[in-house]
């Protein structure tokens, strides 16, 4: 009986990872397709590649989405990280308030915070482009780094703060010296979701761009109609960065407090 | 410390701009005729009342249904996900965990593209079938390409709360419910079941709100044709230009939002007891 | 005995109130050069609140604080010349031992090698030579104790401010830190402002204690005037073990209570003002009947380890008293007690 279960649960889990990972491998693998078919197999080529590098719409796009998102997530961490900390100090009631306001980009269908923005900024006369994209995406990212750092400062004690400003610490260097660092893990938290929330997003820099300027997503959803083989050449360099950045962001912690295990018992036994 | 309290005032400021401010401009246009141009602006309810007509509330009702299927095969296919991953050990779970989310990582719009290769009529599957003998069959453009997509898409937000909440079980509860006589059955909708439910409504909420606003997928794998709520609002934006209307439908998808986190939020409460 | 110097902190009428409760009802307190001074009393009394306005991290409402005569009350805590060791420690977990240690002298800019040294010699001070690379938040309580005060030390305070540091330790280890902590203090030279509500800490400790309630100094003495001297009923019952009667001064050196004239040694009262007797436990002596000055039966008697406990019923009241000797219960008893023994206090305001 408990073998037969193991069974159907390994059965199992393979089918709904079949099911996640079909369409990645299969984009993965006709990336390397020497045809254009998306269908038969033909051979290894890395001429979608090359294309892919030559396509200066695609580059654009690329370029758009990236610095996007990384101007975006440094923006959003900042603002996200020290409202976070001036929130732990403030009244309940503008707490409150400010947490409840936060959280509407949250909650609301992504289609409705993109109309309000681009209500917004066309109301405001503001011309539509990379630099409303970008205000977009601190909007929508910083709610993220809030609920992501906050209860981080919550759960903080008092007492750092005091001791370190009782060390002789100006309340800037306890901020950057003692109270950064302690939070630290939501920050990062907060970083790797705005940083995946922004280069991950369709409907709102659909709406709010404009001149032109089109991000990844953009891009394909106005290839719909013709398949393109060089969508899959970025997806597969797109699914290698994110592969990458996951295993620096979980091995290498991994065998870095290993490590330093190792180095601290190696120093026990020597003392 | 009371140097940090002025440390919200960007925030409150940007707050207010980048999210009331739009707020207030959709209410403004869904209460008004007359487009961009503030000159002649006028109070109406107009927009409103067109949201009645027939072929606007099928667009609703197709929406709910989609959502309603999507949800139930994401809590069918999940939580049994969900199940078979917390019978694994900690460290196999954080790692078969990690899998279910790295497709949340990587471009909605790049997997769903991926789909349609897949999918269509000379795709993989179809090409497949053509060789061992039987006939293609069109799933592109249909409810099933739409929901398969829309499943692919949500069903990692679906598993990760109810993982949660059934990891977080302590196990001697289910050995209690077996000591005490429970069946199996019994000991699992007694107990594992109803001490996930907080993980379900989590789940469950998550799943039918961002699917009933979806316009990606649909547009994608579903066609031009396949036209739901955020299809309607997209449409108002980007090629008919009515705003006001469009303001309309989006106010009116907002405060169903708001409806129903409010709702889950009280039978979380209610259900949270067992939590303790 | 510490050889106490100038004052160097002087607080003058300091108020606090927080959310309409009164914490501080006017503390005026001296404190010196060298001295061991330790505010005691039961939680919310106020003594943590004074010592968080002399770090710095709250403001008076009213009243004045002086640091060597001069107002410091407005001084952000990171310029004052004190330094804290809180109750929770408040080591910083994502620094090992030196650098936390270092933290201060780190913020100041002092030059590493002399950082180098002056962390080294503290280390050794609090008995951790050898810790630097350890992680603070794998070491015992006992050794996070140790670290924030060398952390506190390093800075070569004026005074240092310790927020109850051994509330946390278990009852042998506290026993130890209390001795280690006074030797700390006589090796070092510096004021130490302990906050403490254990009566029994703040009598091995301290060079003066404070004896604080419902946000009023209640008094301030040495550990033998504390105990011997209490000035009110609240001193007597929170310092040690008491016995206290409400009775009259007849004339100097003559009180009666219970209906009976007892001699002492106290003087100055008003002729038959109402006043309160203490009686130690261990200070009443059971004689026998004839032999007693109160005459009662004994009513339940307790063994400690050093001492028994017997409760002694008289017609008026239930008298505790501390005695060596076994007595049975019903036992008629007599009981006796020395007139330097008694001490005649004024009766409390409130």
């Amino acid at each position: 009986m408990k073998k037969h279960g193991k069974l159907f649960s390994i059965l199992y889990i393979a089918l709904c990872f079949l099911f996640f990972y079909v369409p990645i491998v299969v984009m993965v693998v006709f990336s390397f397709n020497s045809s254009k078919s998306l269908t038969n197999f033909s051979g290894f080529s890395l001429r979608w590649y090359t294309q892919l590098i030559e396509d200066q719409e695609i580059m654009a796009a690329v370029y758009v989405s990236v610095s996007i998102a990384i101007f975006a997530t440094a923006i959003a961490t900042v603002l996200g990280t020290i409202t976070a900390i001036g929130l732990s100090k403030n009244r309940k009631v503008l707490r409150d308030t400010l947490l409840s306001i936060n959280n509407i980009p949250i909650m609301n269908p992504d289609i409705v915070t993109a109309i309000g923005l681009m209500i917004l900024f066309s109301s405001m006369m503001i011309a539509k482009g990379y630099v409303t994209m970008l205000l977009a995406h601190v909007a929508f990212c910083t709610p993220y780094v809030i609920t992501s750092v906050y209860p981080k400062v919550r759960s903080l004690d008092d007492s750092l703060a005091n001791a370190a400003m009782d060390l002789g610490a100006t309340p800037f260097q306890t901020l950057t010296k003692v109270i950064i660092p302690s939070i630290k893990p939501g920050i990062y938290a907060g970083i790797l979701l705005a940083f995946t929330m922004s280069f991950d997003d369709f409907v709102i820099s659909y709406f709010v761009t404009g001149n032109g300027v089109q991000n990844i997503s953009i891009i394909v959803y106005n290839m719909t109609k013709r398949t393109n083989p060089t969508i899959n050449a970025l997806s597969t360099i797109v699914i290698a960065v994110i592969l990458v950045a996951l295993i620096v962001g979980n091995v290498v912690p991994a065998i870095y407090n290993k490590r330093k295990e190792k180095k601290v018992k190696m120093e026990e036994n020597v003392n | 410390m009371r140097q940090f309290k002025n440390l919200v005032k960007p925030y409150i400021l940007w707050s207010f701009l980048l999210i009331i401010v739009p707020l207030l401009l959709i209410v403004l246009y869904s209460v008004t005729t007359g487009g961009n141009s503030l000159v002649n602006i006028r109070f109406t309810l107009e927009n409103f009342k067109k949201i009645g007509e027939p072929i606007y509330i099928q667009v609703f009702v197709r929406s709910f249904r989609l959502g309603l299927i999507t949800t139930i095969i994401c809590l069918l296919l999940g939580y049994v996900l969900a199940y078979v991953i917390a019978s694994f050990s900690e460290r196999a779970q954080a790692i078969l965990i990690l899998f279910v989310t790295i497709p949340m990582w990587i471009n909605t719009l790049l997997r769903t593209y991926a789909w349609i290769s897949i999918l269509s009529d000379n795709g993989i599957i179809n090409s497949f079938l053509t060789l061992i003998g039987l006939d293609p069959i069109t799933m592109m453009y249909t409810d099933f390409s739409v929901i398969l997509g829309l499943v692919c898409d949500l069903l990692p937000f679906m598993v990760i709360p109810i993982h949660t909440s059934l990891s977080k079980m302590d196990k001697s509860l289910i050995e209690a419910a077996y000591d005490l006589g429970a069946h199996r059955w019994q000991a699992f909708w007694r107990v594992t079941f109803a001490l996930s439910i907080p993980g379900v409504i989590n789940g469950v909420t998550m799943v039918f709100l961002l699917s009933i606003s979806t316009f990606v997928i649909p547009k994608l794998l579903g066609g031009g044709q396949y036209v739901l709520i955020g299809n309607l609002i997209e449409n108002q934006f980007v090629s008919i230009g009515d705003w006001n209307f469009g303001s309309a439908i989006s106010l009116l998808l907002a405060i169903l939002m708001l409806l129903m986190i409010n709702i889950t939020k009280k039978l979380d409460k209610q259900e949270g007891g067992g939590d303790l | 005995m510490a050889d106490m110097g100038n004052c160097i902190i002087e607080l003058k009428g300091i108020t606090k109130t927080f959310d309409d409760q009164q914490v501080l009802r006017g503390i005026d307190l001296n404190i010196y050069e060298n001295e061991f001074l330790t505010l005691l009393g039961p939680s919310g009394c106020g003594k943590t609140t004074i010592l968080r306005i002399i770090a710095g991290f709250i403001e008076a409402d009213g009243g004045e604080l002086l640091f060597n005569g001069i107002d410091i009350s407005k001084v952000p805590p990171y310029k004052r010349e004190v330094n804290t060791v809180f109750q929770k420690y408040a080591l910083f977990p994502f620094l090992n031992v030196y650098d936390n240690v270092a933290f201060g002298l780190n913020i100041k800019k002092v030059d590493k090698t002399i950082i180098d040294q002056k962390v080294k010699k503290t280390l050794k001070l609090v008995g951790l030579e050898g810790f630097d690379k350890r992680d603070v938040t794998l070491l015992s309580g006992g050794q996070q104790q140790r670290v924030a005060i060398a952390r506190a030390l390093v800075n070569e305070p004026k005074v240092l401010l310790l927020d109850e540091p051994l509330g946390a330790l278990d009852a042998k280890l506290r026993k130890e830190m209390q001795v280690e902590l006074k030797k700390i203090q006589q090796e070092v030279g510096i004021t130490f402002i302990f906050v403490t509500h254990d009566q029994e800490e703040a009598l091995s400790m301290s060079d003066t204690v404070v004896v604080m309630n419902e946000g009023k100094i209640q008094q301030i003495g040495t550990p033998v005037d504390i105990y011997n001297e209490p000035e009110n009923r609240f001193v007597a019952n929170f310092i040690g073990e008491s016995n206290i009667i409400e009775g009259n001064m007849i004339r100097d050196c003559l009180v009666r209570f219970d209906d009976v004239d007892f001699p002492c040694v106290d003087k100055g009262f008003k002729e038959n003002e109402g006043i309160e007797v203490v009686l130690r436990p261990e200070d009443i002596d059971i004689v026998e009947p004839e032999k007693g000055q109160l005459v009662g039966e004994v009513k339940n008697v307790v063994f400690k380890g050093v001492h028994y406990e017997i409760m002694v019923e008289t017609d008026k009241r239930m008298y505790k008293i501390h005695t060596t000797d076994m007595h049975e219960v019903g036992k008629k008893v007599g009981l006796c007690v020395d007139p330097d023994l008694i001490h005649v206090m004024y009766t409390m305001e409130y």
